[in-house]
């Protein structure tokens, strides 16, 4: 609880991900035999250096955010978005911008002041600006300056049913699990892979992959949890507190028919819940690491969330624990020899 | 060759569950080759052992699909598209699963054809229920067109002639093929419908000198046709670019050279949408000068798509020709000037 807390209100938007990784790092070095970055930032944690197989297990750590990219004569910030950002969620909603983190609030007009076709449409980034509360322009620029980096603010706690809501679950969930997985022992060559830029195109894992070259790949995520109203059932991507998703297809990957069997038979060994994600676009570093080298073969789990890409994402700590044992029950059941890594490629003449 | 494309057309094999077309290509082409294997993406590697250029030829052995994402209480799929799969041209269809497992699509009530989407569709597989539906499928699944081939003179009417009429052409000129200089890398691409992904690491894993893909391409010779110089029945087409690639010049020239000279007719493509192979071959690694030899299909990812055998045999002569050339690398592409 105290890790993905620490870890979804750190700020790591989309190539800026120090702050995400200075924190994994930390609390990492006990465990691990090297750590490495590269230079995308991605970070690198490795165990069982030498043992086979070498399987490399990657969690992003970056998040959607905003980009300052011009300061008005009044003071105000005017902004792009970082990632695959939904912009009816942005107004009022309160950030921090720049390396300094500086508070300030997504502003628009007031509603007093907005024409009635105004309050019809959805306000476009375009027309929103980050208010850190100056008077003019020369006052922001001693506190900011153009390509600083925004983040939403918030703070992560309990709510419900053994619920979590916070920011950034895409994917501080997927990061805190893959700690928790390093800091355990396998039989096995572990690399665990802390990437950035996957919100904007599976930036880093793309390199990490190559760099890693490993012999199996498992991705966790944060996917969404679909089961809120306004969707029919027949749509939900998955559910909350309905176990970890297994991914088949998304719009980067289609899984291994043996991988999705191999997942789905340790979940059963194991009494875990699970589910099949059920939505096929999107997409997770696996679509660039299965597609390095020669080809990789590699698996997506999931923790449900919902509100995916807002600052108030809710996931289920039941899913998050089911996730960590599957992922966990995975790496013991690789070192036993339960995946045919030879099996991926054959040898018919 | 129809034999041999009814068959490789009437098998199995949606992007990324590709088992069953490989097994049979596999079986098809393991006597002409000196090695075969596959790799972790599922792409089929036939060798033809050589001591001079590294060629590539990739032709896709996926087909284009649909997969269960829902099954309700009375045991009706809901499904996703797996690749390029139109709404309107799934209405009234039969389709089936790898285990044989057979269904029809069924539409909600819909007041507006216009409002058709793959949401408004599902698949009915026969199931009372869904514990029934359940123990036939299950999520995750993916279906194809149910569709025997049909030959019709020379033409050949049925599903994924996109591409197993292009892996017809590569393993009939694997067949032909007599020893070259050449070392042939033929693949059996899989994960083309859904982004090239088969031939990125194929072509990786191989780092070949040359590549080409034989896919088959759109034409314009049909009632209101879209602005395509390519028609089905006058020959192998040579393409000069598509959204994925610009072929290379020399290559292109290559090709109409030999083409010319042994008296084979071939059309030039300019296709302005889509892609193929190539587009990801020729990207790889530091770059490699690739090709594409077309063959004309009509009523493309449908399940009626319609080829001619004599343009396949075009391109099967084209493809021979290709490989059967010695090529100098320094001197055909040259990468330094000085």
């Amino acid at each position: 609880m105290l890790l993905i807390k620490k870890l979804t209100e750190a700020y790591g938007v989309s190539g800026d991900e120090s702050g995400v990784r200075n924190l994994l790092r930390e609390e990492l070095t006990p465990y691990a035999e090297k750590i490495e970055t590269d230079s995308l930032g991605n970070l690198y944690i490795k165990k069982g250096i030498g043992k086979k197989p070498r399987v490399m297990v990657a969690a992003h750590m970056d998040e959607i955010g905003l980009m300052v990219v011009g300061i008005e004569s009044n003071g105000l910030l005017q902004v792009k978005t970082v990632g695959g950002v939904d912009e009816r969620v942005l107004v009022s909603k309160p950030v921090v911008v720049g390396e300094n983190h500086v508070p300030g609030v997504i502003g628009a007009k007031a509603i007093h002041l907005q024409k009635p076709h105004e309050r019809k449409k959805p306000l476009e980034v375009e027309q929103l600006y980050i208010d850190i509360g100056v008077k003019n322009k020369e006052e922001a620029e001693k506190m900011v300056k153009i390509g600083d980096y925004a983040a939403f603010l918030a703070t992560t706690h309990e709510i419900g049913d053994n619920c979590l809501i916070g920011k950034a679950m895409d994917n501080r969930v997927g990061c805190a699990i893959l700690a928790e997985l390093v800091k355990e022992d396998y039989d096995l060559e572990l690399t665990a892979v802390f990437t950035v830029q996957e919100e904007i195109g599976l930036r880093g894992a793309s390199v990490a992959a190559y760099n890693v070259h490993p012999d199996f790949a498992l991705v966790l995520e944060g996917t969404t949890a679909s089961d809120v109203a306004g969707v029919e059932d027949t749509g939900y991507v998955t559910k909350l507190g309905g176990g970890p998703a297994i991914s088949i297809m998304d719009s980067s990957f289609i899984a291994p028919q043996k991988v999705i069997n191999f997942l789905v038979e340790t979940a059963k060994k194991l009494n875990l819940p699970f589910q099949l994600r059920r939505l096929t676009t999107a997409g997770t570093d696996a679509g660039a690491i299965s597609q390095a080298h020669g080809g990789i073969p590699s698996a997506v789990i999931s923790v449900p969330c919902r509100y995916l890409h807002s600052p108030t994402s809710i996931i289920s700590l039941d899913d998050y624990e089911n996730t960590l044992r599957l992922a966990k029950g995975v790496l013991m059941a690789i070192a036993e020899g339960g995946l045919s890594l030879e099996g991926f490629a054959e040898k018919i003449k | 060759m129809k034999d041999l494309l009814k068959k490789l057309s009437e098998t199995y094999g949606p992007s990324g569950r590709e088992e069953k077309i490989r097994q049979v290509i596999a079986g098809e082409i393991k006597d002409f080759v000196d090695e075969v294997f596959t790799d972790p993406l599922g792409n089929l590697y036939a060798v033809k052992k050589g001591k001079s250029t590294k060629i590539m030829v990739a032709a896709h052995m996926d087909e284009i699909g649909i997969i269960v994402t829902y099954i309700d209480k009375d045991g009706f799929l809901r499904f996703s598209n797996v690749g390029g799969v139109s709404p309107q041209i799934l209405l009234g269809q039969r389709v089936t699963f790898g285990n044989g497992v057979v269904g029809s699509i069924g539409v909600e009530k819909l007041d507006d054809i216009k409002k058709l989407t793959l949401d408004k569709l599902y698949i009915d597989i026969g199931a009372k229920n869904k514990e029934e539906a359940e123990k036939l499928v299950k999520i995750g699944d993916i279906a194809t067109y149910d569709r025997e081939a049909a030959v019709m003179g020379t033409r050949v009417i049925g599903k994924a002639m996109d591409n197993r009429a292009g892996c017809a052409v590569v393993i009939e000129a694997l067949r032909r093929l007599r020893e070259t200089e050449n070392e042939i890398y033929a693949v059996f691409t899989t994960q083309e419908e859904v982004g090239l992904r088969g031939s990125r690491t194929s072509s990786y894993r191989i780092n070949p000198d040359l590549g080409l893909a034989v896919d088959v391409t759109l034409v314009g010779d049909t009632p209101e046709p879209p602005a395509l110089n390519v028609a089905l029945g006058k020959g192998a087409a040579i393409k000069v670019k598509d959204a994925s690639v610009i072929c290379h010049p020399k290559i292109k020239a290559m090709l109409s050279e030999l083409a010319a000279k042994h008296k084979i007719p071939v059309q030039m493509e300019v296709l302005t949408a889509g892609g193929t192979d190539a587009g990801a071959i020729h990207l790889t690694r530091e770059g490699v000068p690739s090709g594409v030899i077309s063959i004309p299909c009509r009523y493309v990812h449908t399940p009626v798509e319609m080829v001619d055998l004599d343009d396949m045999e075009n391109s099967v002569k084209l493809l021979t020709a290709f490989l059967s050339t010695s090529v100098k690398m320094q001197e055909a592409f040259p990468c330094a000037l000085v």
